[in-house]
C-alpha cells in the first residue's frame, strides 16, 4: 500500500468562479463600445493613444515592481491595462505621445504604486493621471480635435472647445444658453459621440452598452451611477428652472464631457469607493453635488474628475460610518 | 411554488453536486473495530461506565453525560472492549475513544428492531425528555447540540413553533434528502413527538428547492400529520444555519451577541435528529447509527449509507469504489463548512453527515492576491459583518477593535472566503480573531 499525503486545511474547501482578473477583463470588455466610437470618429490617432497608454502603463508597472520595489510582478492581474485604458479615455486624441507617457508614469507610479500597488491607492490613478496631465499641461489637454466620422488620415483634425467649455466661455461672455446651444452639437450628437471630447467621453450611447455589460456581470452595482447621475439631474435641473437663460437644462449635462464615463467606469472603480450600498449611494451623491458645483461656478467647464478624486479622500471616512447592520441588533 | 422563501441579507449559490440525491440508502457492513469515542456531542465529553474486557451489545451505554451540556454514549456494535484510550477524530485531535472488538451483531433485548410504524405517542413530556437525554441525540445536523436540552425550555420562554431543518444547503451532501425521502413517516411521528415535548401546536419542514421530490412527498405525508407542513425555500447558502433559517421562515431575528432560538420562539431540529427521536422514544433504540452521504467528483458510487457509529471511514470509502487515484483531501462535512480529515482511519461520529473527496485539483487553493475593496464579503455575509475589516484587524492583531467589530458574531459559514476575487483567507483569519477575542472576554470574567 502506498502511502499519500493529502492536503489538510480548514473550510471553505470550495472558491465561487471570480477573479481580480476576470473583474479587470470585463471593464476592458465594457471600455470597447466607447473605444470603437472613438476610433470611428477620431480615426487611428485614437488607436494609438490607447496603445500608448495601456503599454506604458502596464510597462512602468512591471519596471517598478521588478526593479523598484523588487515584489512579485502582478501586471497579468490586470489593472494595469485597465488604469491604461482609462487614461486614454480621459484625454484628447491629439495629445502628444511624450506627453502620454508622462501621465502613465504618474497613473501608475504615483497613484498607485507608491501607496504599495493594486488595492490600496486612495484615489483613482487614471484620473489622478489625467488631473496632474489637465493642470501641468492645461493647453494641450483641452486642445480637442474635432471627430470626422470614418476619417482615417492621420493628419491631425481641427481643434475645438468642448460643449461644456464653450457653454462656460459664453455663459461667462454674458450670452444666453439658446444662443449658445445653437452652436453646440444636438443631443442626438452628444448620445451618439459626434462631439469634441477626450476619447472615451465622445458617446453616451456606447459607455451605457459598456455599463449594461458591468451591471449584468455584477462588476459594478447601480448605486454609484445612479445616484451621481441623479443628483447631477437634479441640482441642475434647480438652476435650468431658475434661469434658462444662464444654466443649460439637465440633459445637457449628463449627455456632454466625462459624466457617463466617470459615473460608470470612474466613479464605481471597486478600490476607491465605498463598500457599502449606503456608502455607495452618498459617495455618488458627493459626485455628482461636487461636479455640479464645479461645472456651474468653478474655473474649470468639466468637474467629473474632480468631484470623483474629492470624493475618493472621504471612502474612509463613509465606509467607518456606513457599517452594515449586524443581524439580531434589532432586539438589543 | 412561487412562494419560495430566503433569508434577505447576504449568502452565497456554491454549485450544488449532489451526486448522490438518487440513491438509496444502503446497509454498511459492521466494521471490524469500532471506535467510539467519548465526545460526539457541544460540552463536556461522556465520562466511561464500561472497562477494558466488558461485554457489550448493541445499545449498551458505554459512557454517561458528564455534564448538562453532554450526552451519553452507546455501543453500536456487540462484542468486547479492547481498550479505552486515545486516537484522532475528525477534529484532527486526540480524543478518548471506547475501542471495541466486533463479535456478531446482538442488540440489547428492550430494543425494538421491528420495522412497524409506531403512530401512537404514549410518553408524556417529560418522559420524553428524559428518553431523548438517556438516548444520547444530538443535533445531527452537524453542530451535535445535546438535544434534550433544546427541549427544556426555559422557564419564561415559550416556544411557539418548531421548525424543522431540510435545508441540507452545503453542497454534495444528501443523507437528510434520503431521510426525508425513505423515513418520512417515521420523521413526521418524530416531529409529533417533538412538538409534544415542546408543547407547540405547529411545526413548518424547511427544505430549500432543489429538492422538489422530498418537498413533494412530505407535502402530501403531512396531510395526515395536523399542525406540520412544508415551507418550500430558494436555495441559498448558508440557509441551514440556524439563524438563516428561522429568519427565512418567521422573518424573526435571533438577538445576536448570545440570543437563542427560543428567545423568537424558536426551536430547530434537523430532519435527522426527528427520526433519531422516533426511533428512541417509540422502538428504544439509543443513537448508533445514522445516514452518510459518502460523495466527490472522482468517486466511484458516490451513495447514502446508514453507517454505525464508530465505523472507521475507510469502510465507508471502501463501500463506494475505493479511494480515488486523484484524492487530495477528504472532508467530514461538506465542502463549505467541512473538517479536513488527517486520517481515514478515523471513525464516524453522530455529527457526521457525509464525507466528501475532493480531487488534487480541488484541493489545492487559489493563490491570494491584493484585497481589491470590491466589498462582496459585505454584501454576502449573513450576519452583517465586515470579513475585509476583521481579516486585516486579525491580521495585526487588534483584537480590542475586533470584539467591537462584532467578530463573535461570525458563524464561520465562509461565504467571504468563497466569494473573495483576490482569495484571501479571510475565514482563517476571522477564527484565530474569535480564538484570541475568546480569549480575551474569558479572562475578562475571570477577572
Amino acid at each position: 500500500m502506498t502511502t499519500k499525503l493529502l492536503t489538510v486545511s480548514p473550510s471553505p474547501h470550495v472558491h465561487g468562479d471570480f477573479s481580480t482578473q476576470r473583474i479587470m477583463l470585463d471593464v476592458a470588455i465594457a471600455l470597447m463600445p466607447a473605444l470603437l466610437v472613438s476610433i470611428l470618429y477620431f480615426g487611428v490617432g485614437a488607436l494609438k493613444v490607447v496603445l500608448v497608454a495601456v503599454v506604458a502603463c502596464v510597462l512602468f508597472e512591471y519596471l517598478i515592481q521588478k526593479f523598484l520595489l523588487k515584489v512579485p510582478v502582478t501586471i497579468t492581474d490586470g489593472s494595469a491595462l485597465v488604469s491604461g485604458l482609462l487614461l486614454a479615455f480621459n484625454v484628447p486624441s491629439s495629445i502628444p505621445t511624450w506627453m502620454l507617457i508622462l501621465g502613465a508614469l504618474v497613473t501608475i507610479g504615483i497613484a498607485k504604486m507608491s501607496f504599495g500597488g493594486l488595492g490600496r491607492n486612495p484615489f483613482n490613478p487614471a484620473l489622478v493621471g489625467r488631473v496632474f496631465l489637465l493642470i501641468s499641461f492645461p493647453v494641450d489637454m483641452t486642445n480637442w480635435p474635432k471627430p470626422r466620422l470614418l476619417d482615417f488620415s492621420f493628419v491631425d483634425a481641427v481643434s475645438g472647445a468642448t460643449a461644456l467649455g464653450k457653454l462656460k466661455e459664453g455663459v461667462m461672455m454674458g450670452e444666453t444658453v439658446d444662443k449658445l446651444m445653437m452652436e453646440i452639437p444636438s443631443y442626438i450628437d452628444l448620445f451618439v459621440g459626434n462631439v469634441n471630447g477626450s476619447l472615451g467621453e465622445m458617446s453616451a450611447a456606447a459607455l451605457l452598452i459598456g455599463a449594461v455589460y458591468l451591471l449584468v456581470r455584477r462588476v459594478i452595482s447601480i448605486q454609484i451611477p445612479m445616484s451621481f447621475i441623479l443628483s447631477v439631474v437634479l441640482l441642475t435641473g434647480i438652476f435650468w428652472l431658475y434661469d434658462p437663460s444662464r444654466y443649460a437644462d439637465p440633459l445637457f449635462h449628463i449627455l456632454s464631457g466625462g459624466l457617463m464615463l466617470g459615473a460608470w467606469f470612474m466613479a464605481t472603480d471597486m478600490v476607491t469607493s465605498p463598500m457599502s450600498k449606503i456608502g455607495m449611494i452618498i459617495f455618488g451623491l458627493g459626485c455628482g453635488l461636487l461636479t455640479v458645483l464645479i461645472r456651474l461656478f468653478g474655473a474649470y467647464p468639466e468637474g467629473v474628475s474632480f468631484a470623483i478624486l474629492i470624493m475618493n479622500a472621504v471612502v474612509p471616512l463613509i465606509n467607518r460610518s456606513c457599517t452594515p447592520k449586524r443581524f439580531g441588533e434589532v432586539l438589543k | 411554488m412561487s412562494d419560495l422563501k430566503t433569508f434577505p441579507k447576504g449568502g452565497v449559490h456554491p454549485s450544488d453536486h449532489k451526486l448522490s440525491s438518487q440513491k438509496k440508502t444502503l446497509i454498511l457492513p459492521l466494521p471490524k473495530v469500532a471506535k467510539i469515542p467519548l465526545s460526539q456531542h457541544l460540552g463536556a465529553p461522556a465520562v466511561a461506565v464500561v472497562k477494558k474486557g466488558d461485554q457489550v451489545k448493541v445499545g449498551t451505554l458505554l459512557a454517561k453525560s458528564g455534564g448538562f451540556i453532554s450526552a451519553n454514549i452507546h455501543s453500536s456494535v456487540s462484542g468486547t472492549v479492547a481498550m479505552i484510550s486515545e486516537a484522532t477524530d475528525t477534529s484532527g485531535y486526540l480524543k478518548e475513544m471506547v475501542v471495541i472488538n466486533v463479535e456478531g451483531d446482538e442488540w440489547e433485548v428492550n430494543i425494538d428492531r421491528s420495522t412497524d410504524l409506531k403512530l401512537e405517542i404514549v410518553n408524556t413530556r417529560e418522559e420524553i425528555i428524559e428518553i431523548v437525554k438517556n438516548a444520547g441525540i444530538v443535533g445531527l445536523g452537524g453542530a451535535t447540540f445535546p438535544t434534550h436540552v433544546k427541549l427544556m425550555v426555559p422557564p419564561g420562554k415559550k416556544a411557539q413553533v418548531l421548525i424543522i431543518n431540510g435545508v441540507e444547503c452545503e453542497p454534495y451532501l444528501t443523507s437528510d434528502h434520503r431521510v426525508m425521502l425513505e423515513r418520512a413517516d417515521e420523521m413526521l411521528v418524530g416531529i409529533k413527538i417533538i412538538m409534544k415535548a415542546l408543547n407547540v401546536e405547529k411545526a413548518v419542514i424547511g427544505i430549500e428547492s432543489n429538492k422538489p421530490d422530498a418537498i413533494e412527498h412530505l407535502a402530501s405525508k403531512t396531510k395526515d400529520y395536523p399542525g406540520i407542513s412544508v415551507q418550500p425555500l430558494k436555495v441559498m447558502y448558508p440557509q441551514g444555519g440556524e439563524k438563516q433559517l428561522i429568519k427565512a421562515i418567521t422573518g424573526r431575528e435571533v438577538p445576536n451577541k448570545g440570543g437563542l432560538p427560543i428567545d423568537v420562539g424558536v426551536v430547530v431540529q434537523n430532519v435527522g435528529t426527528a427520526l433519531a427521536v422516533y426511533e428512541a422514544v417509540q422502538k428504544h433504540k439509543p443513537l448508533i447509527e445514522r445516514v452518510i452521504t459518502i460523495t466527490g467528483k472522482s468517486v466511484k458510487n458516490p451513495g447514502n449509507y446508514l453507517v454505525r457509529i464508530g465505523t472507521p471511514v475507510i469502510d465507508l470509502i471502501e463501500a463506494s469504489g475505493g479511494l480515488p487515484e486523484d484524492s487530495g483531501k477528504i472532508i467530514s462535512g461538506g465542502p463549505m463548512m467541512g473538517k479536513a480529515l488527517t486520517s481515514t482511519e478515523v471513525p464516524i461520529v453522530k455529527g457526521t453527515s457525509g464525507i466528501l473527496i475532493m480531487t488534487d485539483k480541488e484541493a489545492k487553493r487559489i493563490p491570494q492576491s491584493n484585497c481589491i475593496r470590491c466589498g462582496k464579503c459585505v454584501s454576502v455575509c449573513p450576519l452583517g459583518l465586515e470579513p475585509y475589516l476583521l481579516y486585516q484587524l486579525s491580521i495585526k492583531r487588534k483584537f480590542d477593535r475586533l470584539e467591537n467589530e462584532d467578530v463573535m458574531n461570525c458563524c464561520e459559514c465562509g461565504s467571504c472566503q468563497f466569494t473573495c476575487p483576490a482569495s484571501l483567507p479571510l475565514l482563517d483569519y476571522m477564527r484565530l480573531g474569535k480564538l484570541e477575542v475568546g480569549k480575551l472576554i474569558r479572562s475578562r470574567k475571570n477577572n
